[in-house]
């Protein structure tokens, strides 16, 4: 199983078994990590905004209009800003390293 | 369907007079509405207050244009479209909306009924109180700068009560959709100075506000700064300045003394969280006979109640508010008996429903 790695909000390091399929968020809630999500991943809240470092950024699929639409809600936006609801996990994502936006 | 007006209940109740109802709904999503039904069914009267200023809670706040595929016999619809057709599905009934209005204050009065108070300072007096608050009130989110805080409700705001106190001043505006494009030319012809942020050039307000607020931006009337706000400058209470971070990723010092910054809604439990309800992390536990809290005839229905196996889906609310209705029916009418009968052969439900 692919794993991912995400740093929380106080910089510790979590490498999470990510099961193909879930979308990154969905990784990140169950494993009981602080992420809002209000929205339960249907690119409605912006509260699973997340930072892809940024040497993974071009081997994701580029953002639908919703999404960055949505990102406008979220605080402190930056080039590497994703919502993790709209990451599917792939084999090839195996290693993607993300860190938790400021909750808000 | 009668709405009211937040000043009318004021003066109702500054005259004292609380509204005397069967059941008070706190919730106008997709459970609070047909739970408006399911009382009805029973000859039960309610009135719902919800702060939001539309009917429908999430189905209407946060995807009215999405399908909703798993609600019985209804293949696909929208989240607008659900709401549409409870709407019509309650209208027999004529329950009274409340919108605008938070349920601030729940008492239990010496008769054993419950009052009701809202932020508008409307009143209501009921012997049962269906909270259907969903994940709590909408309100808006808060600028997350450590000093955001000293500034609101002084001179940084997340919505207008009154725009007069915006007038002469220095303002900025934040944000991308249609509250913040709205305010901005709202507020501009009688603004000191006025300047709108947002993070990219691009704008999810109607696109008729953004031509014109691009006009007067080309004639200099209004500031258009693409960027992020930072930092806030000022002190006791009063701004003197905004930092927004622009697209080359400089920072600038933008002079203001009134900020409106709209990031959208969240949702909060609000003052339920004082109501003496027992919870569970932000939730209402509820028996599963009739959605009954710990408290005699205030129930809990739809995505606030929990219980065990409870799933947050619009079909297990619509099945608790039938239930509720049950018990919520007793303590209106003790003296009453209750039979059960299908709409389909009741003529007593069928001239509720109006279709005889
Ligand atoms: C994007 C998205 C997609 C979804 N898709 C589905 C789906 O396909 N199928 C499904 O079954 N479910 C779906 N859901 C879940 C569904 O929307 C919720 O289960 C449903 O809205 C719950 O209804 P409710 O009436 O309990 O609460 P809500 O819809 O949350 O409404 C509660 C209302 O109460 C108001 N309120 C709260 N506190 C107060 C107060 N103190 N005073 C006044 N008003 C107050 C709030 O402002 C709000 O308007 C989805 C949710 C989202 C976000
Ligand atoms: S969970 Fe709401 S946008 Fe991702």
């Amino acid at each position: 199983m692919p794993t991912i790695r995400v740093f929380d909000r106080e910089g510790k390091l979590h490498v999470l078994d990510a099961p193909v399929g879930w979308s990154v968020m969905e990784v990140i809630r169950e494993a009981g990590l602080p992420i809002e999500a209000a929205c339960g991943g249907c690119c409605a809240c912006a509260t699973c905004h997340v930072y892809v470092d940024p040497e993974w950024l071009d081997k994701l699929e580029p953002p639908h209009a919703d999404e960055t639409l949505m990102l406008d809600e979220a605080f402190q936006v930056q080039d590497n800003s994703r919502l993790s609801c709209q990451i599917k996990v792939t084999p090839e994502l195996d290693g993607l390293t993300v860190t938790l936006a400021p909750e808000f | 369907m009668p709405f009211s007006s937040g000043s009318m209940d004021l003066r109702t109740a500054m005259n004292g007079q609380a509204i005397s109802t069967d059941l008070v709904i706190i919730g106008a999503g997709p459970v609070g509405l047909f739970a408006v039904f399911e009382a009805g069914l029973l000859g039960l009267r309610c009135h719902l207050v919800d702060n939001l200023d539309k009917i429908g809670g999430q189905c209407a706040e946060l995807y009215p244009d999405k399908p909703i595929y798993d609600i019985p016999a209804v293949p696909r619809c929208t989240g607008q479209e659900l709401i549409d057709r409870l709407l019509e599905q309650i209208r027999p009934f004529e329950p009274t909306f409340h919108l605008r209005e938070q349920a601030e204050r729940l008492e239990r009065l010496d008769n054993g009924r419950w009052r009701v108070t809202t932020s508008a300072g409307t009143v209501f007096e009921a012997p049962a109180v269906a909270i259907a608050a969903g994940a709590g009130s909408f309100v808006p989110r808060r600028l997350p700068l450590p000093e955001a805080e000293q500034f609101e409700g002084r001179s940084l705001f997340y919505a207008v009560r009154r725009s007069e106190a915006f007038y002469g001043h220095r303002i900025v505006v934040a944000g991308g959709g249609d509250s913040a494009l709205d305010w901005v030319l709202a507020l501009q012809p009688h603004a000191a100075s006025i300047a709108l942020v947002h993070r990219r050039d691009e704008f999810r307000a109607a696109p008729s506000s953004v031509e014109r607020m691009r006009r007067l931006a080309a004639e200099g009337a209004l500031r258009l700064i693409i960027g992020q706000i930072v930092g806030l400058e000022g002190r006791d209470g009063e701004l003197e300045a905004v930092r927004i971070k622009t697209q080359d990723g400089k920072e600038e010092r933008v002079a203001c003394d009134r900020l409106l910054a709209f990031y959208g809604l969240k949702m909060e439990l609000g003052p339920i969280a004082h109501w003496g309800l027992d919870l569970d992390k932000g939730q209402i536990k509820v028996d599963t006979e009739a959605f009954e809290t710990n408290l005699p005839g205030v129930f809990a229905i739809g995505d606030i109640c929990t219980y065990p196996g409870k799933l947050k889906l619009i079909l297990s609310g619509f099945h608790e508010a039938a239930l509720m209705c049950q018990k919520a029916f007793r303590y209106c009418r003790p003296n009453e008996r209750l039979i059960f009968r299908y709409t389909t052969s009741s003529t007593d439900l069928q001239k509720k429903l109006g279709v005889i």
